[in-house]
């Protein structure tokens, strides 16, 4: 073969990987350049980093962490945080509907609006990635378009702007990727029925597999366990400790 | 001259002679339309291309035939059942769409699957590579009308089918991850047969190598065509082997700390400089290898131990976001999973390799010859499924 790729590779191990200390200096990156306009950070230790910026500032983000060697473009979309009001469709329909709390609250960083743009940009060569979040005001939905920052951002923004309903300034070209060009509604937004499950309510109760040792681990309650396996696994908001 | 600069002078060139054919002979540009059903497309992937003679001018790949919208089914299914779903966005390598969410599920539960569940499903991780990338260098002959190996791919790649087949039950929708581990073990003898079945596919990758690449057409047709710069790359988040064919030297199995057993082999992450139709192509193939040697040295290292770890019966997830993304076959598929404390995730936000490595097709198509369509669009190599979602 006479064409050999180039055998440098980095190096392997820690000193690779991103650490929290990278991450904060982000956060001084990002606090510099677009000031008050960052308004809440999250860094999760050896995790990840959130950051949420205001809507006015999103183009400022991006310039700012391309600036700052985030040049690879990963993802961008939207979160609708209203609960749906249709719960998720799998209870039985002849139940008495259950009340849903309509209450709205945001995820990571916070939030003070309905509608979120969120974003992920990757460092390659340091190795590190940042989710970048903005509020989207109810009565004005958009933001300026990343499309001439990051040319893999304008497929993004089409298929957010006709799934949640959310404009980009300055965007070249914001037909519909999926949907027909006289589609009504935007389908992701959590008001948005899943007409699907309105035709054929969901089959009977969630369907759940048992696992290898669940049983031993917990057995009926008339058999008389022995003492030191006590059924460890009953909790069921979380994990057993 | 560099290749990128001769391919935006033939884009300037094109744009100058349709200017002056349109004026002097009142002539117009030829609109060529392929697919949605055209053979050459994969699926049901449609490009319009605007034609001056044999030129490109313009082109658009128009996507969403079979757009079936995983995002908001995920939110009306529990996070066991999402994975019956997933499996169906890279249709050819099944188990590797299956492998992030989960991660991010047991992310946001903080908990790890044991090592046995780990090194297992970091082989069917790679055997799932094995089969999706053996079948992409089988079907760039047919691009350039050599039939001879797509049949030899289709005969090898089932002996991977098979062994996951044995494995899981399922040949191309496993179904086979679950939070916290795995659904069953090993069958008996699995381990003897897949080191068999990796040895006959790394003769198929040397096939491949005599039959195709070291074909003077092939090389004609895809040396110096197509050529995508690093930084464009980049720009456009294209991932996986499309990236390192520019010189990105960016693998996600090696660059990140997954619980995955990718450091326990002895392997290597291939890049080539050149970033044209064949150093894509080049690189798969050196992938598939590499997944082989993976395979073969992750075969005598599965440790003994359970493969589930102690998870509740019904799963809940506790309030949380996470971004979990893994190198799949096609490149970065990552999942932005937001979970409210329920049964079912709030939010999923699905990240597909080939979303992003097809919007260059515009970009990427200026100016090329109508035959280079149908190679470079083989060799950014897409599944429709993971372009629609």
């Amino acid at each position: 073969m006479a064409q050999l790729s180039d055998d440098t590779q980095t190096p392997q191990g820690d000193a690779a990987l991103p650490g929290d200390g990278l991450r904060e200096g982000i956060i001084d990156t990002l606090r510099n350049d677009i000031g008050d306009a960052l308004i809440d950070t999250l860094l999760k230790p050896n995790d990840d980093l959130w950051v949420r910026v205001s809507a006015e500032s999103w183009l400022a983000t991006g310039q700012a962490l391309k600036a700052a060697g985030f040049t690879y473009f990963c993802f961008l979309s939207a979160i609708d945080w209203l609960p749906s009001p249709f719960g998720n469709s799998q209870d039985d329909p002849d139940d008495e509907p259950k009340k849903i709390d309509m209450t709205i609250k945001q995820g990571y960083t916070g939030g003070e609006t309905r509608m979120q743009v969120f974003a992920r940009l990757t460092d390659i060569d340091r190795h590190v990635g940042v989710t970048i979040k903005a509020d989207v005001a109810d009565d004005n939905q958009v933001v300026d378009s990343w499309s001439h920052l990051f040319a893999g951002a304008n497929w993004h923004e089409r298929e957010c702007h006709e799934m949640f309903g959310i404009g980009f300034n300055n965007h070249p070209d914001l037909r519909n990727m999926y949907l027909p060009g006289d589609f009504e509604g935007h389908p992701l937004k959590k008001d948005f029925p899943l007409l699907a499950r309105m035709v054929k309510p969901w089959p009977g109760i969630v369907d759940v597999e048992p696992m290898p040792d669940f049983e031993e681990a917990a057995p009926p309650a008339e058999e008389a366990a022995p003492a030191d396996e006590a059924p460890a696994v009953t909790n069921e908001a979380g994990v057993d400790s | 001259m560099t290749l990128t600069d001769r391919q935006q002078l033939s884009y300037i060139a094109s744009q100058a002679a349709d200017a002056r054919l349109n004026v002097e002979l009142e002539t117009e540009g030829m609109t060529l339309n392929i697919g949605p059903q055209h053979p050459a497309t994969h699926g049901t992937l449609r490009i319009i291309a605007r034609l001056d003679g044999e030129q490109v001018v313009w082109a658009e790949p128009v996507a969403g035939y079979m757009h079936r919208g995983y995002e908001k089914l995920t939110e009306v299914r529990t996070f066991p059942q999402v994975t019956a779903l997933v499996n169906r966005i890279d249709w050819l390598g099944s188990f590797a769409n299956e492998v992030p969410f989960i991660l991010a599920a047991e992310k946001l539960m903080e908990i790890e699957a044991p090592p046995r569940a780990q090194v297992i499903r970091t082989i069917l991780f790679e055997l799932s590579r094995i089969a999706n990338v053996s079948l992409f260098l089988g079907d760039l002959g047919v691009q350039m009308g050599a039939i001879t190996p797509v049949f030899l791919a289709f005969r090898d790649r089932e002996y991977i089918l098979n062994l996951i087949e044995g494995a899981t039950g399922g040949r191309f929708h496993p179904n086979f991850d679950r939070i916290g581990g795995l659904k069953d073990d090993l069958p008996k003898g699995w381990i003897q047969e897949t080191k068999g079945a990796v040895k006959k596919l790394e003769e198929f990758c040397d096939t491949i190598d005599d039959l195709l690449f070291g074909n003077e057409i092939f090389q004609s047709r895809m040396r110096g065509i197509g050529v995508i710069p690093a930084d464009v790359a980049k720009d456009y988040g294209l991932s996986g082997a499309n990236a390192r064919a520019s010189g990105i030297d960016w693998d996600l199995r090696r660059d990140q700390d997954l619980p995955l057993s990718y450091d326990l082999a002895d392997w290597k992450v291939w890049t080539h400089p050149d970033g044209d139709s064949w150093a894509r192509c080049w690189v798969r193939l050196q992938e598939t290898r590499e997944s082989c040697k993976i395979v073969g040295q992750l075969l005598d290292q599965v440790p003994a131990g359970p493969i589930m770890t102690k998870v509740p019966r019904i799963i809940k997830v506790p309030e949380g976001e996470a971004w979990v993304a893994t190198e799949n076959p096609l490149g970065e598929m990552g999942y932005y999973v937001v979970s409210k404390g329920g049964l079912g995730p709030f939010r999923v936000k699905i990240r597909s390799a080939s979303f992003n490595n097809i919007s260059i097709v515009p970009w990427a198509l200026k100016g090329v010859y109508v035959p280079d369509i149908i190679t470079i669009l083989a060799s950014l190599y897409f599944i429709l499924g993971d372009i629609d979602r």
